[in-house]
């Protein structure tokens, strides 16, 4: 029941991306295009998504379990720090680029494009290779850290 | 500044806005989670058993999403310009920086405004700057 619930999120999260025109890079580009013919269509996205969002996740932070009893995962990290900031930009120049963020490249893929399928490949080497990289600076100290 | 009244579709990106914060509003209420779709994503590459259904379903709901388009007589008509390199290195930009700041569009931009997060509201403010920059480069300076 979990995983029906969470297929029928991605599917109308999925069709919210297609129709709301986040899957058109073009589109994309048109609205971070700020200082050429810019088309503003996607501050409309994020105001629909955040209007029923605020209440909704109101009530969320009020429950203490979730409708199937399982706990509420929500952030606590409140750091405002260099990692956040950095890879934000890192993340906006790869936007900028292309005109994909995650979820439209994989709604994309899953419509059989080529040009999803290169994008979204080169987003999982970016993040393994994060994961990799991470792994080299921390492992080490951790094992410094414990007394063998 | 000069409005693309041509390309400018206010009403269906408001619904599409609207459905998408309906499903994150479900996915958090259902099964207590964020749908910050590169965390969702990140999880899989690492994952730890019971975690690993729920994110599969969640990425299966939105590559299933066209088709379900498709049975409503919506077709896709995306406009790709990037070539072969520059989907290679937005998308290496992409996967890393999306895990080095620990979330995209969905999870800062839309779940972390609508819970009013200053963390979130700083991330989204930067990539959306770093978004801007970039095009104006690319359009207007190269």
């Amino acid at each position: 029941m979990r995983q029906v619930c969470a297929f029928l999120a991605g599917l109308v999260f999925g069709i919210g991306l297609i129709l709301s025109g986040m899957t058109d890079p073009a589109k994309v580009l048109g609205f971070l295009d700020v200082a050429g013919a810019w088309d503003p269509s996607l501050a409309f996205v994020m105001g629909g998504a955040v209007l029923v969002g605020l209440f909704g996740f109101a009530f969320a932070q009020r429950r203490a379990r979730s409708f199937f009893g399982g706990a509420i995962h929500l952030p606590n990290n409140r750091d405002i720090d260099n990692r956040l900031v950095g890879g934000s930009i890192v993340f906006g120049i790869g936007w900028g680029l292309a005109g994909f963020c995650p979820g439209p490249a994989l709604v994309s893929f899953g419509a059989g494009q080529d040009k999803a399928a290169i994008f979204v490949a080169a987003m999982l080497g970016g993040m393994l290779l994060y994961t990799a990289a991470e792994r080299m600076i921390h492992e080490p100290r951790r094992r410094a850290r414990e007394p063998s | 500044m000069t409005i693309d009244w041509m390309h400018f579709t206010p009403w269906t990106s408001l619904a599409g806005g609207v459905l998408i914060g309906i499903a994150a509003v479900m996915l958090v209420l259902f099964n207590g989670r964020i749908a910050g779709i590169s965390g969702i994503v990140g999880g899989l590459l690492a994952p730890r058993g019971a975690e690993v259904g729920w994110r599969l379903a969640f990425v299966g709901g939105l590559l299933a999403a066209p088709l379900a388009m498709l049975l409503l007589k919506y077709e896709m008509a995306p406009r790709i310009e990037a070539g072969f390199g520059t989907l290679v290195v937005a998308g290496l930009l992409v996967g890393i920086g999306t895990s080095y700041g620990s979330g995209c569009t969905s999870g800062h931009g839309v779940c972390g405004l609508s819970r009013l997060s200053p963390r979130s509201l700083a991330a989204t403010a930067a990539f959306m700057a770093a978004g801007m920059a970039t095009v104006f480069v690319v359009r207007h300076l190269a």
